[in-house]
């Protein structure tokens, strides 16, 4: 295993999508192989498995002379062993000594873009596998849509099996170009294209020498520099804090600590949602009460004992503010300017995850930040066509649709447009009978001169 | 406002290592580990009426319980504390349990697989191992104590069952745990919704690697059974792992009875939780060794977890951690 620099490495999430038989478990098997990931005793587990198996492939390639299908090392739970599929998101980890990842491995069927809007809300970078022989495939289409609703910052496609098109230039080119056409139609920002062999190993962690006419770098170096979705937004976005919890330790302090110095303590426990907070920045409180908005300063951050200048997201933190304020779970602190209004229309995207279908007046639970209130679904507005990336009617929303929705809430939540938010755009829809998550929502910007007025 | 309790003067702890003024690119990844696994604890006290956390004195349990009173600071952790007694503990890891409850003034419940051997609602197993034992005391546990989110430490590097688990684990009846039928997990948003009977298990630190831990361990100066890091003790060879010698696990004729210098990476049930030489005696010794390692440190020292290749799945969807 590789050391990393614990002091300086970042993490970095990133998800991979791919269709079926496009080598995406080969892909994944090859980069925790070739990046020393994998221990001993899981190699030997593998290397039995593949012989049992009969696997005559050359798959650790370079002429080690072990047969080893590396697609076994992100085998799974036996019922997908024994079903030959992959039921669920599986998550992986490695580290260079640039980095620590974290890899949302979705499986690449197509009644699983569930999976992949999962695996790419947390992602700082989507890897789409595409077979070199084949091209770019609808449901390449609908992986690239998914991305650029869930506002994933880049999209690495791995241009798999140039072994079996001879490495050639022309082939690759030729599927190059109808990526950065089906990009640009959807207008994704950042999208690298590297030429790989899963199987052999070419351009994976090395670069190959058998695609000269590639000038990029490997596809690990893409993802070892890429930079995160913190590192490129904290800085330019405004300060947010869901507030989780308030912290009055009278009567339940922590052992060794002096009653007296914590006699009138109250903080307010939160992970930053975005931007940067420092001690004397004025920020207004945004209260679960209707449509309350109070302004204060903040008097203190602290975190398990000691006291920061400042904090930035993610961070988890303490704050305390200069007023005695009524603040609790749910209530979002803003940097004061900087936020319009709370309103009780929500107008999203939904991309429904539940066999249970979403009809126009369904009653659900809306969860953003740390609060849920109740959402009653006035209209469907339309849902979205992954193969053309256009919007038709729909009258209801099934498994694995892309939808827009009116939503009218029990009381007004101070949600954000997720094209400038990402994470107070960001909402569940959730079950009130079962309580299961069945759509992930991303808030848009209400339309000019649109009929409803806002605020609570 | 009194402030006099703040220490302005030494560097803050996990906060980030660059001047606390100039902006920086990002968290270092532990910064940011620590961060999400704060985040998920604060989240789950917040939404559920009686958590708790399970604590065997393992590592992973100490470190979860370490980001506890990080998360609640100046309060104290919020919720009790809950350790399943295979009745094969290392004496030494005890102590240290009742140490760590001591000092934090926590509330330990703890379940006891023996008592339920000694009323005839548990057997023995043939090979003498007690960890499948756990489920049944520990499901006891959590309706008796009406508990409705079990925080444990299981990480996704472990098992490829834990691969697939959500950080947040619905957990019906029987506690069993359905991989075909799990909530999507989005951003950082935890659905925690439950209905009667069903608890949810809670895995903040999902996203840590053993290295993460040693490192965190290292980085925060945590205390840990001393039988983590290295020792002489009285060892056998069985199962191509160093074996103590103890009252529920004596060596057969056949094996041999020697004093190495050993240490252990994980502290489970005597019987089946094996040793490996080792001459790391501070964490900083065996984040190196960790580093370098080639085994993982479930395949090097867990009997229970080689007796098939679906171990760990299968006891999940019967109710274990």
């Amino acid at each position: 295993m590789t050391t990393t620099d614990f002091q300086t490495a970042t993490l970095f999430r990133f998800a991979t999508a791919g269709s079926v038989d496009d080598g995406k478990s080969t892909l994944v098997g090859r980069l925790l192989h070739d990046s020393k990931s994998i221990l001993a005793d899981q190699l030997e587990a593998v290397t039995r498995t593949s012989a049992e198996r009969g696997f005559g492939g050359s798959a650790s390639g370079r002429g080690q002379g072990q047969q080893i299908d590396l697609a076994l090392l992100t085998d799974g739970l036996r019922a997908e062993r024994e079903q030959g599929i992959t039921i669920d998101v599986a998550y992986r980890y490695f580290a260079t000594e640039k980095r620590s990842f974290i890899l949302a491995d979705c499986p690449g069927h197509v009644q699983y873009t569930k999976n992949t809007v999962t695996g790419a809300s947390t992602a700082d970078a989507v890897v789409v596998l595409i077979d070199a022989r084949k091209g770019v495939l609808e449901q390449t289409r609908r992986h690239l849509a998914v991305a650029r609703l869930l506002r994933v910052p880049h999209i690495v496609a791995a241009v798999n099996k140039i072994d079996l098109v001879k490495f050639s230039e022309a082939v690759f080119r030729d599927v190059e170009e109808q990526l950065l056409r089906a990009a640009a139609e959807l207008g994704l920002p950042d999208v690298r294209v590297v030429p790989v062999s899963a199987l052999e190993g070419d351009n994976v962690v090395e670069l190959s020498a058998r695609t000269p006419w590639y000038t990029g770098p490997a596809l690990l170096e893409v993802l070892e520099t890429l930079p995160a979705v913190d590192e490129l937004e904290t800085e330019l976005e405004a300060f947010r804090f869901p507030v989780q919890s308030v912290i009055r330790p009278q009567g339940a302090l922590a052992p060794g600590l002096d009653p007296e110095a914590f006699r009138d303590y109250r903080g307010y426990a939160g992970q930053l949602a975005s931007g940067v907070v420092r001690v004397g920045d004025s920020v207004t409180v945004l209260g679960s009460a209707a449509g309350t908005q109070i302004t204060t300063s903040v008097a203190g951050i602290d975190f398990a004992g000691t006291s920061l200048p400042q904090a930035s997201a993610p961070q988890s933190v303490v704050l305390r503010l200069s007023d005695d304020i009524d603040i609790s779970r749910g209530d979002l602190l803003v940097e004061t300017g900087t936020f319009a209004a709370a309103s009780q229309d929500l107008h999203a995207s939904l991309c429904w995850l539940s066999p249970k279908p979403l009809c126009e007046g369904a009653k659900v639970l809306i969860k953003h930040g740390s609060r849920t209130v109740q959402g009653l679904v006035r209209s469907i507005t339309g849902r979205l066509d992954l193969a053309s990336f256009s919007e038709g009617p729909a009258a209801d929303l099934g498994l694995n649709d892309i939808g827009t929705v009116q939503i009218r809430l029990a009381s007004a939540l101070p949600v954000e447009d997720y094209e400038r938010h990402r994470r107070t755009g960001a909402f569940l829809v959730i079950d009130p009978v079962d309580g299961n998550t069945l759509a992930a929502g991303i808030a848009n910007s209400v339309p000019d001169g649109e009929g409803e007025p806002r605020g609570g | 406002m009194n402030t006099a309790y703040l220490t302005e003067d030494r560097p803050p702890v996990g906060a980030p290592t660059t001047a606390a003024s100039a902006p920086r690119a990002a968290l270092s990844s532990l910064d940011a580990l620590e961060s999400e696994a704060i985040h998920i604890i604060r989240e789950v006290v917040a939404e559920f009426e009686r958590p708790a956390l399970l604590f065997s004195g393992g590592k992973d349990s100490v470190l979860m319980l370490h980001l506890a009173t990080k998360a609640f600071w100046p309060a104290k952790v919020p919720f009790p504390v809950l350790h399943v007694d295979t009745g094969h503990n290392f004496p030494e890891v005890l102590e240290f349990r009742d140490r760590t409850v001591e000092r934090l003034g926590l509330c330990l419940v703890v379940g006891s697989v023996q008592e339920f051997i000694d009323r005839g609602e548990l057997s023995e197993r043939a090979d003498g191992t007690r960890n499948p034992l756990q489920t049944v005391p520990l499901l006891d546990a959590i309706s008796r104590h009406r508990f409705d989110a079990v925080f444990g430490g299981g990480r996704r590097d472990e098992d490829k069952a834990r691969a697939k688990e959500r950080i947040l684990s619905l957990r019906d009846e029987f506690g069993q745990w359905d991989p075909r039928n799990q909530r999507p997990e989005l951003w950082n948003l935890y659905n925690g919704r439950h209905t009667v009977g069903q608890h949810v298990r809670a895995f903040p630190i999902s996203n840590w690697t053993e290295l993460d831990v040693w490192r965190y361990i290292e980085r925060e100066g945590i205390e840990l059974p001393g039988l983590y890091y290295a020792h002489e003790r009285e060892v056998f060879r069985r199962d191509g792992m160093w074996r103590a010698v103890g009252e529920v696990s004596q060596p057969r004729d056949s094996e041999e009875v020697l004093t190495r210098t050993v240490r252990y990476r994980t502290v489970g049930d005597m019987s089946c939780t094996g040793a490996v030489e080792s001459a790391a005696a501070t964490a900083h010794d065996v984040v190196i060794e960790v580093a370098a390692s080639t085994l993982t440190e479930r395949g090097a020292t867990r009997a229970d977890d080689r007796i098939s290749e679906a171990a760990m799945e299968d006891r999940k969807k019967d109710g274990y951690f």
